[in-house]
């Protein structure tokens, strides 16, 4: 009955909406943002700490969601960490795309490898209501990383 | 129907026949549309009616001479006969026909928030209203000087009788505005209560009956409320048509809402006068196919009758919530005396977007969210909720399917 749904809650989303690895604020940090949902609730809590080179070391979030939501959140924490500001924003995009429309754009190769991880939640497109819950993170990562406070995934 | 057999049982699959919509299948499976207090399906009575007005009989009302307009007006204003008759007003006048609810309390906001309350007044709401409840009286707040006073509910979902009276004993509170019936905790409020408790303290009160005046038949004299509004779709009639009821000596004191044609008695540069209630609240064409459709749709709940809904609704909730109390790590939120068709719960083990998208892929319709009442949400300490809600098409089938489908999300997130 729900074999269609294995796509959309692969095992490693269960997993990281379960147990996200990077799902508390960092203690200290050099940008953040909140995300909301405003028709469904959904909010995150984002904290971005910043290496020596301007890069992005460590993303940390609280978050309340759903499990697409909170997986997201943490499989884009561990994807971007170590990625310059630019990067991130390219890598960024490129996930939009591709939960829109389930299909990865070209990126470069260090990139397109970082997309690759992404790739469990590429089947939300198939639920338009849902996309929204994958995007989210990234708003309120695109918002922390241009100064901004605020970010809707509306 | 014969309105002597109160609780003659309702022939709930003949009814479903009635709903073109019911018949169709989602990702493969029977349709399981459990999402009725957002909005319900429309029974082939009002969609003929609609129909048959664009085919045959339909023009702009009030204004042609000439045959077409005035069969059109006579429907739009059969439509608010039907609407006077269903509330029983005494005057066919007191009925203001906006686009929903929103509109309908918006209207109250404005024209009689600022037109008739005075600055200093308080008004009180309650902890469980929809934000269609909450935010006009916000907006009026901060532009008008009125004091917005919150009511608590207690943990069963009632209102706190008690800390209301507290809220009016100063007498500055010029209106109380509360929900027939709550869209997440399904709780009927007393509603004659609170408009004995509001008139003894000087209140006027409003009651937002858009999920009350689906299930159980209302009469504003024997309530004796002073406003009352409603939506069309969620009573089974179509979008865009909503009712305000108001008392005609309070309608008289109420300035205009929105200016325009239909809504005036002479326009010149200088000035313009206002036509009489109801048109003075109606401005520009009003929703004319719409409530057409809303006086086929009450026709069509007349003809099954209040009282029979009502039972076949009860015995669904009772039935509904006899079996989500089975479900280990399910919780329901709202457990008033007075409770009907709505059933908001969480599931420990998944999120509610989770929940109704797993129920969704087995063709059961749920809403999921904050369902339009975050000041609830924190009073009952959660985010949000998945809520399955009954209508008179429900049946007991649907209420297992729901049951078991609820157990499978469970048995898919542990």
């Amino acid at each position: 009955m729900f074999e269609e749904l294995r796509d959309l809650y692969q095992e490693v989303i269960l997993d990281h909406g379960r147990r996200p690895r990077h799902g508390e604020k960092l203690a200290c940090f050099d940008a953040e943002a909140r995300g909301n949902n405003p028709l469904c609730g959904d909010r995150i809590d984002l904290t971005v700490k910043y290496g020596p080179q301007g890069e992005i070391a460590k993303v940390g979030f609280a978050a309340r969601g759903c499990a697409i939501s909170i997986a997201a959140a943490d499989l884009m924490a561990e994807t971007v960490a170590g990625l310059s500001v630019t990067a991130a924003e390219t890598l960024s995009r490129a996930f939009q795309t591709l939960a829109r429309t389930g299909v990865p754009p070209a990126l470069d190769p260090p990139l397109a490898e970082r997309l690759e991880r992404l790739a469990p939640l590429a089947s939300v497109h198939e639920f338009p209501s849902r996309v929204k819950c994958a995007t989210l993170p990234w708003h309120a990562l695109h918002a922390a990383l241009a100064g901004n406070k605020e970010a809707s995934s509306e | 129907m014969n309105a002597g057999t109160p609780s003659a049982p309702l022939d709930v699959m003949r009814l479903r026949a009635d709903f073109p919509i019911l018949a169709e299948k989602v990702h493969g499976r029977d349709l399981v549309f459990l999402d009725s207090a957002a909005s319900a399906q429309k029974p082939r009575a009002v969609i003929a009616a609609m129909a048959t007005a664009m085919e045959r009989q339909y023009a702009n009302v009030h204004r042609g001479l000439h045959w077409m307009s005035e069969r059109t007006t006579e429907a739009y204003e059969g439509a608010r006969d039907a609407v006077a008759r269903l509330l029983n007003a005494p005057d066919r006048h007191e009925i203001i026909f906006t686009r929903n609810s929103t509109e309908a309390i918006n209207l109250v906001a404005h024209s009689f928030g600022r037109g008739v309350l005075r600055p200093g007044q308080a008004v009180v709401i309650s902890e469980m209203e929809h934000h269609a409840n909450i935010v006009p009286w916000q907006m009026l707040r901060d532009a008008h000087g009125i004091e917005l006073r919150i009511a608590p509910i207690t943990d069963a979902g009632e209102i706190d009788m008690a800390a209301l009276e507290a809220l009016l004993a100063d007498r500055k509170v010029g209106l109380v505005a509360i929900t027939h019936m709550s869209n997440v905790l399904g709780s009927y409020t007393p509603a004659a209560r609170l408009a004995r408790l509001a008139h003894a303290f000087g209140a006027k009160i409003l009651l937002d009956g858009s999920q009350a005046i689906v299930h159980r038949r209302v009469d504003v004299q024997v309530l004796d409320a002073d406003f009352y509004v409603f939506t069309g779709h969620k009573l089974y009639g179509p979008t865009g048509i909503g009712v305000l009821w108001a008392r005609r000596e309070l309608l008289e004191r109420m300035p205009p809402f929105l200016g325009g044609g239909d809504m005036i008695s002479s326009v010149s540069f200088a000035r313009s006068t206002w036509a009489a209630v109801p048109h003075k609240f109606e401005a520009g064409t009003p929703a004319i196919l719409e409530a057409i459709g809303l006086a086929a749709a009450i026709a069509y709940v007349e003809a099954i009758g209040y009282e029979a809904i009502a039972a076949h609704e009860a015995a669904l909730t009772e039935h509904a919530l006899a079996l989500l109390a089975k479900i280990p790590g399910l919780c329901v939120f709202g457990a008033a005396q007075d409770r009907g068709g709505v059933v908001s719960f969480t599931l420990e083990s998944a999120h509610p977007h989770d929940v109704a998208t797993l129920l969704d892929r087995q063709g059961i319709a749920v809403r999921a969210g904050h369902h339009c009442a975050e000041p609830l949400m924190h009073r009952l300490g959660i985010e949000s909720t998945a809520r399955a809600s009954f209508a008179l098409y429900t049946t007991q089938g649907e209420v297992d399917a729901l049951a078991e489908g609820i157990l499978k999300v469970r048995e898919f997130f542990t």
